[in-house]
This record gives C-alpha cells, sequence and structure tokens, in this order.
C-alpha cells in the first residue's frame, strides 16, 4: 500500500515539474527588469516553503514523540527534517545564484538569508546531535527537544533578523501582498511549482521513513544477536 | 495506601527495539527482602532503576505503596544505592548529608546528618572534604546519603560489591534493622553469599525476564550456586 | 528519626534555593570553571586587540559585538561544567532520586551559573574598558540590565544543554555546535544595545526594541526549559 502510494506520488510530482518547466522556460516571457534569471524564483520560492512546512512538520512530530514515545514520531521527524535540510541548501544555492546576477555579489548579510543560515546551521546541529547519540530511546528523545528548541528558535530569529537589516525583495506573493505586485501567470506558476516540490518532498520523507524503519529492525536485529 | 511496598507488573523496557525487559511482575509485600540474582547484563539494574524512576519503563505499571515512582510521595520513601556513591567530592560529609536532608525535607537537617555520621563511625572526619576520604570512608557515607530520610523502600544495586570489611558490616547491620522494622528492601547481586543470608525471597532475572521467583530455601543458602544450576540457562 | 517537614505552597523556592547553593559553594571551593572562564575571556580580549587597532574610534562601534563574543565563549565552559559537575560518582542519580521536581533543579542549577556567568562579565568589563580606552558605565544601570536579561537566556539554555549532553561521548564537542545556533537572536540583541549604551545613548526608542527581544527570548525559553527538564533527565 505505502509502496503503491509512494509511486503515485513521485509520478504526479514528475508529470507536475516537467509540466511547469515547460511553462517557467518556454511558456512565460523574460521578467522586464531582470531579463532570463528570475526563473529563478520558481524554484527558490516554493523551496522556502517547502522546507518550513517540513520543519514545522519535524516539530510537531516531536511534540508528539514525547508525549507518546511511539518510534513513528521519531522516524517522522528525522525524514522530514533531512528533506527539509536539502530544500533548505536549495534555497540558499539557487538565492546566491541569483545574488550573483542581480546584485554582483553571492552573499550580502541580509536579514532573510542570515536567517535562512541560522535555520540552516540549527537543523544540521540537529543531524550531527542525533549522530553522536547511540542508544535510539534516547537519541529519539534528546533530537525531540532539540526540534522544538530549533523551531521555536527559527520564529525568533527570522523577527529579529527583520528588525535588524533588510535588503532581500520583499513579499511577492499576492496573499501576503494584497495583489497587484505580480502577473497572475507568473504566480500561477510559482504555485505549480510549489505543489510540485511539496509532493518530491513527500515522496522523499516516504522513502527516507522506510529506510529508516528498515534501519531500526536491523538494529534491533544486531542487539538481539548480540545478547545470545 | 496500598499494602504492597513494590509492586511490578508487565513491566518492559525497550532500547529502540531491543527488549531490555521483557514483561516483568514482581510483588514484594513491606518487611520482605527480595534478592534479584543474575549475571551482568541480566536486565538487575535496568529494573532497579525502573523501581527507583529513574528510568520509565516502556510498557507496564510500577508502584512503591501504590504511587509512581516519579512521584513526591515514591521518591520520598525510596533510599536507592547504587554503583555511584552519589556524594559530592567538593564538599565537606556534613555538607554532604545536610544538602540530601534538605532535598528529602527533614525538619531538621543538621540533627539528621550528624546523627547518621555518629552512627557511620563519621563523626570525627564530618568537617573533612570528602575529596580526601578512604574509599571506605566514602562507602560508608554513601549508606549514609541513602538511609538518612529513613526510607521504607530500600533499593540496592549491588551493595556488597565494592566495600571493604567495616562498611559491609556496616550496610548488614542497618539492613537487618531495617528488615525488623518492616521495611522492604530489593536488592541485586551476583554475591550470592551476603545477600541470600538476607533475603527472604529470590528472583533469578535472565535475559530480562524472571527465570525464577519465591522464597529463598535452605538448600539456597548451603551451596549458592543451587539455583543457577536448577533454573538457569546453561 | 524525623519527620519531614510539611510542604507549602511554595516549597520549590526551598528546592531552588538548596541546588542554587549546592552548586555555587561547589563551584567556588574548587573554583575551577571560573577561573578557565576568566583567563578564556581575558585572552580573546587580548587577541582582538591584535585584529582591530584598540584605540581607533570604529572598534568603539564594534565594542558590542566584541564583548559578547568574549562573554559567549568565556560563559560557555562554565556551562559545560554545570551538569558535567554531577558525573563523578554517579551524582546525578542522588538529584534524580530527591523528592524535587526536576525544574526545581534546572532551575536552581541555571541560577547557579547565571550568577558565575555574570561574575565573569562583571570582572571582565573593566578590563574591556581598560584595554580599549572605553568610558562604559556612562549607562551603567541599563547596561546591567541588558547583561542580567542576555546572560540569564545564555545561562537557561546552556543549561538545558548541558544536561542533554552530558551523557555524550563527544559532549565537549556538542555543546557549543547544540547552544550557538540558539543563541544567535540573543546575542544579537544583547550586541545591537550594548554597543549604543557604552558609547553614552540612553535606552530608548529603538534599543528598546532589542531589550523587547531579549525579554521574549528569556520568557520563551525558560519555559520551554523547564517543561521538558524532566523528560531529558529522566530516561
Amino acid at each position: 500500500m505505502r509502496e503503491k502510494i509512494i509511486y503515485i506520488f513521485a509520478a504526479a510530482a514528475a508529470v507536475l515539474l516537467v509540466r511547469n518547466l515547460y511553462v517557467i522556460l518556454l511558456v512565460l516571457p523574460d521578467e522586464a527588469q531582470q531579463g532570463p534569471i528570475y526563473r529563478i524564483m520558481f524554484f527558490h520560492i516554493p523551496s522556502a516553503i517547502t522546507c518550513f512546512i517540513g520543519f514545522l512538520a519535524a516539530g510537531i512530530s516531536s511534540a508528539i514523540y514525547l508525549a507518546t514515545k511511539n518510534p513513528r514520531n521519531d522516524a517522522i521527524a528525522v525524514a522530514s527534517t533531512e528533506v527539509s535540510l536539502a530544500f533548505a541548501t536549495v534555497v540558499l544555492a539557487t538565492g546566491s545564484i541569483w545574488a550573483r546576477i542581480i546584485w554582483g555579489i553571492w552573499w550580502t548579510w541580509d536579514a532573510r538569508l542570515t536567517s535562512m543560515l541560522v535555520c540552516w546551521l540549527l537543523y544540521a546541529s540537529y543531524l550531527m546531535l542525533r549522530r553522536a547519540i547511540d542508544e535510539p530511546t534516547q537519541r529519539a528523545k534528546f533530537s525531540a527537544v532539540l526540534s522544538i528548541f530549533a523551531f521555536s528558535d527559527v520564529i525568533i530569529v527570522w523577527k529579529s533578523i527583520e528588525w535588524w537589516r533588510t535588503q532581500h525583495p520583499g513579499p511577492v506573493l499576492s496573499i501576503r501582498t494584497g495583489g497587484g505586485q505580480m502577473n497572475p501567470a507568473m504566480e500561477a506558476a510559482i504555485y505549480w511549482n510549489l505543489l510540485a516540490l511539496i509532493l518530491f518532498g513527500l515522496v522523499l520523507v516516504l522513502v527516507r521513513l522506510r529506510q529508516e524503519e528498515m534501519r531500526r529492525e536491523i538494529d534491533g536485529m544486531r542487539q538481539m544477536a548480540h545478547a545470545i | 495506601m496500598s499494602d504492597v511496598a513494590v509492586d511490578c507488573s508487565g513491566v518492559w523496557k525497550f532500547y529502540g527495539d531491543f527488549p531490555a525487559l521483557r514483561d516483568i511482575s514482581l510483588e514484594v509485600p513491606p518487611g520482605r527482602c527480595l534478592a534479584l540474582i543474575g549475571r551482568n547484563g541480566a536486565g538487575k539494574t535496568t529494573l532497579l532503576r525502573i523501581l527507583a524512576g529513574f528510568s520509565k519503563a516502556t510498557r507496564g505499571r510500577v508502584s512503591i505503596f501504590g504511587n509512581q515512582p516519579r512521584e513526591t510521595d515514591a521518591r520520598r520513601r525510596i533510599g536507592f544505592l547504587g554503583h555511584g556513591i552519589s556524594i559530592y567530592d567538593e564538599l565537606s560529609a556534613l555538607e554532604n548529608l545536610i544538602l540530601f536532608a534538605r532535598m528529602y525535607g527533614l525538619a531538621e537537617p543538621k540533627k539528621a546528618a550528624l546523627e547518621w555520621l555518629e552512627l557511620t563511625g563519621l563523626t570525627r572526619v564530618r568537617d573533612g572534604l570528602v575529596r580526601e576520604f578512604s574509599r571506605g570512608m566514602r562507602q560508608r557515607l554513601a549508606v549514609a546519603r541513602a538511609f538518612l530520610h529513613n526510607p521504607s523502600v530500600l533499593l540496592l544495586d549491588e551493595p556488597f560489591t565494592a566495600l571493604d570489611d567495616r562498611a559491609i558490616g556496616v550496610l548488614q547491620a542497618l539492613l537487618q534493622a531495617a528488615l525488623r522494622e518492616g521495611r522492604t528492601i530489593v536488592m541485586s547481586t551476583h554475591q550470592l553469599r551476603e545477600a541470600l543470608e538476607l533475603a527472604t525471597d529470590v528472583a533469578l532475572v535472565e535475559r530480562g525476564g524472571v527465570a525464577y521467583q519465591g522464597p529463598r530455601t535452605p538448600e539456597m543458602l548451603a551451596d549458592p550456586g543451587w539455583l543457577y544450576a536448577r533454573y538457569g540457562e546453561s | 528519626m524525623q519527620q519531614t517537614k510539611q510542604r507549602g505552597a511554595m516549597s520549590w523556592v526551598g528546592d531552588v534555593a538548596v541546588i542554587f547553593g549546592k552548586d555555587l559553594r561547589a563551584e567556588l571551593r574548587t573554583k575551577e570553571a571560573l577561573n578557565a572562564s576568566l583567563s578564556f575571556a581575558l585572552v580573546i580580549l587580548l587577541l582582538f586587540s591584535f585584529a582591530f587597532d584598540p584605540s581607533s574610534e570604529q572598534t568603539h562601534d564594534i565594542a558590542g559585538g566584541l564583548l559578547w563574543i568574549v562573554y559567549a565563549f568565556a560563559g560557555t565552559l562554565i556551562l559545560n561544567r554545570s551538569f558535567v559537575r554531577e558525573l563523578p560518582n554517579d551524582c546525578l542519580d542522588g538529584l534524580i532520586a530527591a523528592p524535587i521536581p526536576a525544574w526545581t533543579l534546572f532551575l536552581g542549577k541555571s541560577l547557579a551559573n547565571f550568577v558565575l556567568v555574570l561574575a565573569v562579565e562583571l570582572i571582565s568589563l573593566p578590563i574591556f574598558g581598560i584595554f580599549y580606552n572605553v568610558r562604559w558605565a556612562q549607562q551603567g544601570w541599563a547596561l546591567l540590565l541588558v547583561l542580567a536579561l542576555t546572560t540569564w537566556g545564555l545561562t537557561v539554555v546552556g543549561t538545558m544543554f548541558s544536561a542533554l549532553t552530558v551523557n555524550l561521548r563527544i559532549r565537549e564537542l556538542m555543546l557549543p555546535i547544540l547552544i550557538y545556533p540558539i543563541m544567535i537572536p540573543a546575542l544579537l540583541g544583547a550586541m545591537e544595545v550594548t554597543g549604543p549604551l557604552i558609547t553614552g545613548k540612553p535606552l530608548e526608542g529603538d534599543l528598546l526594541t532589542w531589550v523587547r527581544l531579549l525579554v521574549g527570548f528569556d520568557i520563551i525559553f525558560t519555559s520551554l526549559s523547564v517543561a521538558l527538564v524532566e523528560t531529558v533527565l529522566v530516561g
């Protein structure tokens, strides 16, 4: 059953991505001021949204783990954190490429860039903590605590660094601006690609989840073998 | 209040998928002394730590006089003596005992501390830093720390293992007195002789499960290996 | 044999005080962490004098940031010791077994760390003033408020993660990796407000926004730690 869901989602994500790439590359015109490079935003913005959905899911799953101690929730937390961290890396990389073309520099200590980097570091430390603990129950518990701390921190970081300095382009999606900032066709393309990336992310999480469950099973067998 | 001092039923403890304890059920009425016997790694320490509230059972129920081990009432009743002495090297003997007396909410911490220094023969060195104590003195201080708050349930993990003769003497006298006063003892041990002399009941723990459980019999005293030979796996 | 005291609703204050007193007394007797932290602070202050011209105006502009980097690094040495102190003789078992709630244990330890870290900060502040020719005391009380607010935030996060990493093989490596990213908002706020205060600007306007951030940081992470510390300490 799970197998089938993964294949269906993967197929849907692939079809959507092909369709979106066609629209983005061949249908939509170049943007007036930025030229062709603006197309990077069709991946940049949806990746950012996907990665935050993933971090939020990891935080919630971690809280549920602490309440129920069900190892499944720990597996969900680690799977979505890892996948989200990959999306966060995409956000940082695409952002840097865009900045190099438009601003002429790879990196600037702007509010959103800085917060994204802090966020990346926080969740990288989550993965490092997991590697440092051998006992599975303890690992699950401690990393759940860290995940909750990290997500709370991400919110504070975004608020505080926004006060600090902002150079990043302002919000463009009409749910944030009330409309009129962007060509509706372009905005639609962003949403379509968001759907594609969320589906793609979900597939990755499901695959990672299955792998995590197998790893647990193998660990259990290995310990059993040592005990005998 | 329950009339069973230590009660655990259907206790499982998993580390990941590995069951360190499998379906352990034990009942110890007040005034009894249960010796948990078994090889290293059988799960005795894990079980004692769950009874003492250091660790939570994955499944099953544990109660100390009807309370869960993490509840304040249960923790007040428990005296735990583990592998470490749980005594601060940087503090003096008296300071250590006063610290624990305060944490246990005793009405007169200093009086209780002095009383127990006397009982364990440490009055002379009460202001000395524990760092400078000999091994035997540290162990006697640990015994004082565990008994200080007048616990009704004593959980002892390998209590006789690292002790010198004098500390063994002090501990055995205290434990015998405790049993006479109707307190309850659960101890893990692989040194059968000292433990079996005190024990009223024994439980053989093997691979996280209870292989045998029952009253201590004279044959066990005569031949400490009897239990292993009879009920243990080869 | 003694009876235990009747415990009132405020008995947790006593529990916190017992742990606070114990940690402070043990540390003051050996002064291991305190001495290490102070000399580390001095060394970093010295190193910064090579990186920046200590007498230039520009250095005054970055004074806030410089100070907090010193404090964050030096403070970690004290925070790391907090639960490591409980490792010899399995002292942590004794504390967990005691009939006091885990969060009072946490608050007692945090308060002791707070006092120690604040002491290191207050000692290295005049030294910084002398080395870098800064008249730092013009807004003394406001500066003390900011020091206290930030230090509490750092201490709470540090103590919590000291508890979390205490049983790890590589805890000395993990603690800085875990706590510095989480401390970033507090450190950013502290740096933004300490700089102007040192150069004599009063605590008003934009600077108050940062003070609010510090208060928010303290409240959020104190509550989270208090809520989760039992889970961390009891396996």
